[in-house]
């Protein structure tokens, strides 16, 4: 996991020194122009003027003792910038994730039972519009009928600051009110992918032998299905919902811009339009720190959830 | 004595894309209290479908129940509601199936499964009935059952699942137990054990059994009364002294003439064709001699798995697959190696074609060092050998015409002009008996046995001077089994080939046979000419094999007392371990038995 952080971090590096143009470029372009010897002043400051194997040797050691470095657009360090965001993005994420993973296999499962009735053309035509849909479209589709038409969610923010309540439990419903359309919105892609997997692999596990053998023992029709077939058809889902990690993450961007959710994605919107590097970068990590960290998570589960299975 | 079930008139159909079929076609039967009938027959007479429609489980929408009806304890089971039926599964009827390997889940604990059971129809509290459920582990002869009901089912051999299959089956006391061919996928060896364990427990208990199968051989062993199936219809219906003493209907009388009968072919020297279901005769074949030159010498092979562990994957033991063997198969000749599952005949048959690595020996191939080859030379000589595996339904691509499949090794070797290639196809598929018009179709529209022809054919599109065939009848039906069998006897006597014949089935190597090695744990413990071996096996483990092979006669029934396996020790070893080599004395002519230990 280390080696991929630091794999990531070295790449990321790389990836935006070969963009032309660099910090002392947009400083520059900011203070409405700069004569050669500024633009050399600039450059030793950001330490731009050292061999590229330094800077890159530097960069790497800075991000290990959790310097990312300093915000020229903010004015502020990368990391304090970053932490404030972050929490925000992952409330989005895990909460989009866990909803559609329940909304997904809840699904899935129903479908499952009448595999040509009527239930099961309706989940998957719904699902259908879930891949269709573009999530920003989806969003702003939704904010348009939560703004004008039953505006009964905000639609835009993660916190009413006329409260003034110290109560705890009021900021906290107040959040979770904030939450609920973006989550929904960035749930509504996976949650078709879970359905439409959930499906499948349950139709494949009620034909197996262990649940005719759990028919045989005459157990009820829920206990088959949901003890018995359930628990084995979920690895499919389980891994599949590990793999799309990144896919939510980068979908939260989108989706936190929809809605001026302020997280990473408006964060690294903005630090992309200022050719804010070391914002950009630190950004990069955090989301690669966040992938790595679900998909741990995944092998996890899935090791709980079978013991066959060794890591 | 008072029926327990009676089946009265009983149609099943199935709905097909082309119609409704009639699956059983007006069937009735009874069966008493604490009787054990048997239903034998072949693959598609509808008798483990007759049993599902007695648990009231037959798949809904494919098969239904048409008309008649079937009474249990002198009750309609059509006319329970859902819950009443749920209540009497796994209660008063239970069923134990044939595949082990697949039918505990494999997500619980065995302890969790048997006792889900015993709370779901006798009401008792999780400890109780974890209690409970570690009893019935213990009457099933699981060793340490209170350790080993927090295995999970991979844990277990196939012969333990099929163990815990049945505490399931019996954790309420049920008054029939179905049991539907459970032993068809074991060892002859776990085989007896199940069936001498089933017969205990029944006697024990004083449950029914219906016991389904297609082998005549088991039907000795367990049967007090016995109903033939031949498509959808009862044939024949008798105690099983009546069927097997004197049969009615020729189907019964067909069937118990096919069964190969451990010992029959004790005075004749060479193998001899099958004799097959519904053919009074067998075709006569020239006496398959065979010669004396050695085509195959095989000395000292080692083959070794390493077992990978720890945080770097490094080998931190190993698998003793197979431990210093040797033999000789002579040209035209079929030598058989048999013993359980896991003693290492099939890794045999992988090294000579080094489809697995030895780790040491020799393999010589009419005069060729095999083992010494690089990649281009081993190619090249490994068109003289080649293999059919086990099963013939993942051993052909589903998605390429069968013309291209037997093609596929000549394209590869180059050796036929694409103008002959056509004729040359077509001239194997007349070798194999199947029809030219099949060479475009594709391997699902095969049954299993034609399916095994092609893999035959394949094998033989390079003129090759060995045939690997490991476990290649193993999961085909008794009738097949013998055609395929014949085929292969044939093959032999017209092209002169050799067979390296793997296979755990001692009545069909004793058909088939020249020469016979009976391997353990890795090791050949004996090895010789086929009557030697089967008139006087002189290793303990070759003594006990032959004894645990069921015989088709009722009145030499096997009781757990002739039974005295040992479980499998484990074959594999840390770095320092030093396998011993192997030592054989001289019995006979040909004749070696092993006299260093195997672990038996």
């Amino acid at each position: 996991m280390l080696l991929v952080l630091l794999v990531v971090v070295v790449l990321n590096f790389l990836m935006l020194h070969l963009a032309p143009g660099d910090i002392a470029d947009t400083i520059a372009q900011t203070m409405g122009g700069a004569d050669e010897q500024d633009m050399a002043e600039l450059r030793k400051q950001y330490g731009l003027d050292q061999p590229f194997f330094i800077q890159l040797f530097n960069y790497v050691v800075r991000v290990a003792l959790l310097d990312f470095g300093h915000s020229h657009f903010y004015n502020l360090p990368v990391f304090d910038l970053i932490m404030e965001r972050f929490p925000a993005t992952l409330l989005l994420v895990f909460s989009a994730q866990i909803l559609s993973l329940f909304v997904g296999i809840l699904l899935g499962v129903y479908a499952a039972q009448n595999p040509n009735g009527l239930s099961s053309l309706f989940v998957n035509m719904f699902s259908l519009f879930g891949y269709a849909a573009p999530v920003f479209w989806t969003g702003i589709l939704l904010l348009i009928a939560f703004s004008l038409h039953i505006p009964i969610f905000p639609v835009s923010g993660m916190r009413d600051i006329t409260i003034e309540s110290g109560n705890f439990f009021v900021h906290f419903f107040d959040v979770l009110r904030h939450l609920f359309l973006p989550m929904i919105t960035l749930a509504s892609i996976f949650f078709a992918y879970y359905s439409r997997l959930c499906r499948a692999s349950m139709l494949e596990v009620l034909g197996a032998d262990f649940v005719r053998t759990a028919k045989a023992k005459g157990l009820s029709k829920k206990d088959v299905l949901l003890k018995h077939a359930l628990k084995n058809s979920l690895s499919p889902v389980i891994t599949f919902a590990g793999l799309s990690f990144s896919a939510v993450v980068s979908g939260a961007i989108l989706v936190e811009t929809v809605y001026s959710w302020p997280g990473l994605g408006t964060l690294a919107f903005n630090s992309i339009i200022s050719r804010d590097t070391p914002v950009l970068l630190g950004i990069l990590i955090f989301s690669t720190l966040m992938v790595t960290v679900g998909n741990l998570l995944t092998d996890l589960t899935l090791k709980a959830l079978d013991p066959r299975i060794k890591i | 004595m008072e029926d327990l079930v009676s089946i009265n008139n009983l149609n099943i159909e199935a709905r097909t894309r082309a119609g409704t079929l009639k699956v059983v076609n007006d069937l009735s039967f009874t069966i008493k209290k604490s009787e054990t009938l048997c239903v034998v027959g072949e693959s598609g007479c509808g008798k483990s479908v007759t049993a599902l429609s007695l648990m009231s489980l037959l798949p809904e929408g494919i098969l239904n129940v048409s008309s008649g009806d079937i009474l249990f304890d002198n009750t309609n089971l059509a006319q329970l509601s859902e819950a009443e039926i749920e209540g009497i599964r796994g209660n008063d009827i239970s069923m134990i199936f044939q595949e082990p390997m697949t039918s505990l889940n494999p997500l619980f604990t065995v302890g969790e499964q048997v006792s889900e059971v015993i709370r779901r129809h006798k009401n008792l509290n999780k400890e109780k009935a974890w209690v409970s459920a570690v009893e019935l582990l213990d009457a099933v002869k699981i060793p340490n059952p209170d350790k080993r009901a927090f295995d999970y089912p991979f844990q277990l051999s196939g012969g333990q699942r099929q163990r815990v299959m049945i505490a399931i089956a019996l954790a309420c006391q049920p008054k029939i137990l179905i049991a539907d061919e459970p032993t068809t996928a074991l060892d002859v060896t776990i085989q007896a054990e199940i069936l001498a364990l089933i017969n205990m427990l029944k006697q024990e208990t004083g449950t029914a059994v219906m016991f389904i199968t297609h082998d005549m051989a088991v039907v000795a062993q367990m049967a007090d009364r016995v109903v033939v199936m031949h498509p959808g219809k009862k044939v024949e219906e008798g105690t099983v002294h009546e069927i097997f003493n004197n049969p009615q209907h020729e189907y019964t009388k067909s069937l118990l003439a096919a069964v190969p009968k451990l010992g029959e072919m004790a005075s004749k020297k060479y193998p001899e064709p099958m004799r097959l279901v519904g053919e009074k005769k067998t075709k006569a074949l020239k006496p398959i001699v065979g010669t004396n030159e050695p085509l195959l010498e095989v000395n000292n092979l080692v083959t070794r798995y390493p077992v990978k562990g720890g945080v770097l994957r490094r080998t931190v033991a190993r698998v003793h697959a197979v431990e210093d063997v040797s033999f000789t198969i002579m040209k035209g000749k079929t030598l058989s190696l048999v013993g359980e599952s896991g003693c290492g005949k099939s890794t045999v048959g992988r090294s000579l074609i080094r489809l697995v690595e030895p780790t040491s020996g020799d393999v010589n191939l009419d005069g060729q060092n095999i083992l010494s080859l690089n990649q281009k030379d081993m190619r090249e000589a490994r068109s003289n050998i080649q293999m059919v595996f086990q099963d013939p339904f993942s051993s052909l691509n589903p998605q390429r015409p069968l013309f291209d499949q037997v093609a596929e090794p000549l394209r590869n070797y180059g050796t036929v002009k694409r103008e002959i290639l056509q004729e040359k196809i077509g001239d194997l598929f007349d070798r194999v008996k199947l029809p030219r018009s099949f060479m475009q179709r594709y391997p699902h529209q095969l049954s299993g046995g034609q399916r095994q022809r092609i893999a035959i054919a394949r094998a033989l599109a390079l003129n090759p001077k060995l045939i690997i065939a490991d476990e290649a009848v193993s999961a085909l039906d008794v009738s097949v089994q013998a055609q395929v069998l014949n085929l292969m006897m044939e093959l032999q006597v017209d092209l002169g080939l050799s067979f390296l014949f793997i296979s755990h089935d001692m009545a069909v190597v004793e058909r088939v046979s020249h020469d016979v090695g009976v391997m353990y744990l890795g090791r050949l413990v004996e090895i010789g000419p086929r009557q030697a071996i089967f008139r006087n096996p002189q290793h303990p483990y070759t003594q006990d094999l032959l004894k645990a092979v069921p015989i088709a006669d009722p009145d030499k029934r096997k009781s757990e007392r002739d039974l005295n396996f040992k479980p499998l020790p484990s074959p594999i070893h840390d770095l320092n371990y030093k396998a011993e080599p192997s030592v054989y004395r001289k019995v006979a002519k040909d004749h070696y038995v092993l006299t260093t230990d195997c672990g038996y």
